[in-house]
């Protein structure tokens, strides 16, 4: 009896472990379920406002091109720098095999939104050539349409960029040809888009900067019916095994961080001291893509919807290893503060010798960074990989 | 009773035994076997799978990287520029920039249409051979047709591909047809052209580079048979190349015929004869006999200066292998089964090991599974390009790696194969195999479709 009894109990407080066990992996499941759904309402949140500034962009554009003077040019390249604002942090969104980079077996929009650096002289002249370029090639290419455009895109090289948001900058502002302490973005005048105005073909300037906005709008819109509720990618990306999920959004953030952001966007600028490889060479605005492309990251690490903090990829880390958790929020930190700190404009930051050891400063903090987070998905038997 | 059940017994044993049958037990992947380029492979299946950085450099070399990407990436301009870093194209080149040709690090085509500049391929010229010195140039076009110019300098001539069809059948009676490319070239305009033979070449994906580089000497001979003493009917040799560095004769180890011997002379060849801008190892321009070439502005001496150099041989070295898909899938296994026993793997030796690389320790010492042997073997006449170079002769190719061959419709959109991307799909590649591959050739001709197509699968999982 004895003996029997004493099995029950052993038993039970086997059962009960085990009990114990299985809550503690349900809420940190719960919480996986919770960050990944939460992403998801962060990414279709974002690409929204993105595409809401791009038509109201493109207004813009549509707006210069019927009537260009001075004053329509200068609002569309307001509404080209406010859409950069709400685009510039999407870029978190990156290499996470999402939408953006892959769709089903099919190359996402990236290289027909955002591909640079870009060959000034393929689109259009460019100093010292003044012939130079799609727009000026009117035997070759009698018709600028989108399929056109689409087919050019990445033809002979991939600076051969011909749509996109940089190749709307370049016809905004033109090439930027003052030293970088002149502090000076590009000054192509609005006339190179009046019948009889500065440059030739003026006429086919106008519909370029048009169909890039139209494909901007298209490319854009991939996004969201991939992204919306119900949209192909979210119902998928939510139905995921939750550690794959995670998995790619980590990948995403850790490598613009240490790879894309430090290396590509940053350090290549500043090794070369060229000003052409600066990602927003034409209009100066690369202290802004900088920030922004940080915030993107800040954004999806804290979950920060408007504002808020949700449920995070940080909460599960903290649940994991409060220890290092703490440690990933310092390098976060750290990284803000010397992104920050580069000075503006950024071809000055990279090419001033005073302002150069900032700039290095802010790649080593955006490695450090993509490590940690790596090192964060090693601690959640999460495979993280920052190249 | 008991005679019943062991009899039962018996016939389950009997079922078990056919069910896994000789091959099935072998239907497992080997372990590590998805890890193509080693510990430093890396998992990508989109259109940027060949340009990630090889994850075991260390920080200084990752942060060059991305210089030599940049470098890689970016288009040069005719000097003089603004654009001071990146000036002295021409006066004759192919591409504008590396990428041009070696579009996301991978694999170029033939041009779609008549006149398409910038998709890949160009074509070699020779008037012959010297075991030691190489191909000898065409005295008017030299060594390489450029078909763009600098302004103001005409290019040297055009070509056009036609392409012939050819049909056959498999013994199961399935037909397929193979289209054989012809070359022709018009509008010369540096007078008479002597050579003889043209060699297409396509440009490669640039992976695992630096892995190839760091495979000892001594393996690469293991693997050889000059006199097939074997008598499989497959030699395999090592090609013999001029290095300028060292100022001798070297194992070649790059391009279609493995006439480079390292990445920093194959690096310095492209820039030279694909681009026209001097580097220290190759000074001299590349130079058209109606012009002189001293009347044309040059981007300084040399034109790619050192430090840049290094960052781009650093950066082709260390392109990551992508690792496979699907390697656990049946087909695939089936086909990797069909693959071995074809003898495919006497030239395509899927797995070695990396001895000590001289530069990047990251590429040292590990177990890659490229399937080269980095050898020249005769492919038959309907390959022979009867351009010989250093100690290849004119049919014999070297087995290019296939690592990275399911990637180049996602990466570039085409699945073209061969040295002159002659070949539509994997299929038509392996039906051109000829000469000391006929026989394995003859092995895929008399598989069934289900098992030709599993082959395929699993190339297309490397």
């Amino acid at each position: 009896m004895n003996k029997y009894f004493y099995f029950v109990a052993l038993a039970m407080v086997i059962g009960f472990a085990s009990c114990n066990n299985d809550d503690d992996s349900n809420n940190l499941d719960n919480l996986k379920e919770s960050v990944v759904a939460d992403y998801a309402t962060l990414v279709f949140n974002n690409y929204t406002a993105a595409f809401n500034d791009a038509q109201t962009l493109r207004t813009a554009l549509n707006a210069f091109t019927s009537n260009p003077s001075e004053t329509t040019l200068q609002a569309a390249k307001d509404a080209w720098l406010a859409s950069r604002e709400s685009y510039g942090i999407t870029e978190a969104f990156r290499f996470a095999n999402g939408p953006i980079d892959i769709i089903g077996t099919e190359e996402g929009p990236e290289g027909l939104l955002n591909a640079w650096p870009l060959d000034e002289n393929f689109i259009d002249y460019v100093d010292g050539s003044t012939n130079a370029g799609i727009i000026n090639d009117p035997t070759t290419y009698p018709t600028i349409d989108k399929d056109l455009l689409i087919m050019l895109n990445g033809e002979g090289g991939e600076e051969n960029v011909s749509v996109g948001y940089h190749a709307i900058e370049f016809l905004l502002w033109g090439q930027d040809l003052t030293d970088p302490s002149d502090k000076q973005a590009g000054m192509r005048p609005h006339t190179d888009f009046v019948d009889g105005g500065t440059a030739s073909n003026q006429d086919r300037r106008r519909a370029y900067l048009n169909v890039c906005a139209d494909l901007l709008i298209d490319h854009l819109q991939l996004l969201l019916d991939q992204w919306q509720e119900g949209g192909a990618y979210r119902t998928e990306f939510l139905a995921f095994n939750k550690d794959e999920a995670l998995s790619g959004m980590m990948t995403g953030i850790a490598t613009l961080s240490k790879s894309e952001l430090a290396g590509e966007r940053t350090f290549t600028a500043y090794d070369n001291r060229d000003q052409e490889d600066e990602h927003s060479c034409f209009s100066d605005n690369t202290h802004r893509d900088l920030r922004l492309n940080f915030a993107g990251i800040k954004n999806v690490y804290l979950a920060l919807i408007n504002g808020t903090e949700n449920n995070s990829i940080h909460d599960l880390v903290s649940d994991q290893d409060a220890a290092l958790a703490t440690e990933v929020r310092a390098a976060l930190d750290a990284a803000e503060v010397s992104v920050n700190a580069t000075a503006i404009p950024f071809d000055f930051a990279i090419s001033d010798d005073s302002t150069r050891p900032n700039v290095l400063a802010a790649v080593t903090a955006l490695r450090a960074l993509g490590d940690k987070i790596a090192e964060a998905g090693t601690a959640l038997g999460i495979q993280v990989d920052t190249e | 009773m008991k005679n019943y059940l062991s009899y039962v017994l018996f016939l389950t044993a009997l079922l078990f035994c056919i069910q896994c049958g000789k091959e099935d037990f072998r239907l497992e992947a080997e372990e590590g076997e998805e890890m193509s380029g080693g510990s430093g492979t890396i998992f990508s299946v989109s259109n940027n799978a060949f340009s990630f950085q090889h994850p075991g450099l260390d920080d200084q070399q990752g942060l060059f990287f991305f210089t030599g990407n940049s470098l890689f990436n970016q288009n040069w301009v005719t000097a003089p520029a603004s654009t001071t870093a990146r000036d002295g194209i021409g006066p004759l080149f192919n591409a504008r920039s590396c990428s041009g040709c070696h579009f996301k690090d991978g694999r170029g085509r033939a041009p779609l249409t008549q006149g398409e500049r910038v998709h890949g391929l160009l074509l070699r010229l020779s008037t012959g051979n010297d075991f030691v010195l190489g191909p000898m140039p065409d005295p008017n076009y030299g060594g390489q047709l450029q078909d763009l110019s600098i302004q103001g300098v005409n290019t040297e001539a055009d070509f056009e591909i036609t392409y012939e069809e050819i049909a056959g059948q498999y013994p199961d009676g399935t037909p397929y047809s193979l289209q054989k490319p012809i070359y022709k070239l018009f509008n010369l305009q540096e007078g008479n052209i002597t050579a003889t033979e043209i060699s297409p070449r396509v440009a490669n994906q640039v992976i695992g580079m630096g892995l190839l580089e760091a495979i000892e000497e001594s393996t690469l001979l293991s693997f050889a048979d000059e006199n097939d003493l074997d008598g499989d009917g497959i030699s395999g040799k090592a090609n013999y190349v001029w290095n300028v560095e060292a100022q001798a004769t070297t194992i070649g180890r790059f391009g279609w015929k493995a006439n480079q011997p390292n990445v920093r002379q194959q690096v310095a060849a492209a820039f030279s004869g694909d681009m026209g801008l001097t580097s220290s190892i190759f000074p001299e321009n590349n130079c058209p006999p109606s012009i002189d070439c001293n009347e044309i502005p040059h981007g300084g001496d040399p034109e790619v200066i050192d430090v840049n150099f290094d960052k781009v041989v650093l950066y082709t070295s260390s392109l990551a292998v992508p690792g496979r898909r699907d390697w656990e899938d049946k087909d695939v296994l089936r086909g990797k089964l069909l693959f071995e026993r074809a003898n495919c793997g006497s030239c395509h030796i899927p797995k070695m090991t990396t001895g000590q690389h001289s530069t990047f320790n990251a590429f040292s010492n590990q177990t890659i599974r490229p399937y080269t042997d980095m050898l020249l073997h005769d492919m038959g006449e309907g390959l022979a390009d009867n351009s010989p170079d250093f100690l290849a002769n004119g049919r014999e190719w070297r087995t290019p790696p296939l690592w990275g061959i399911g990637l180049f419709n996602i990466v570039n959109g085409h699945t073209n194969y061969l040295h002159d991307a002659r070949a539509r799909n994997l299929e038509e590649a392996i039906l051109w195999h000829g000469g000391e591959a006929e026989a394995s050739k003859q092995a895929f001709m008399q598989m069934t479709a289900d098992e030709r197509e599993n082959l395929i699968k699993f190339l297309n999982s490397l």
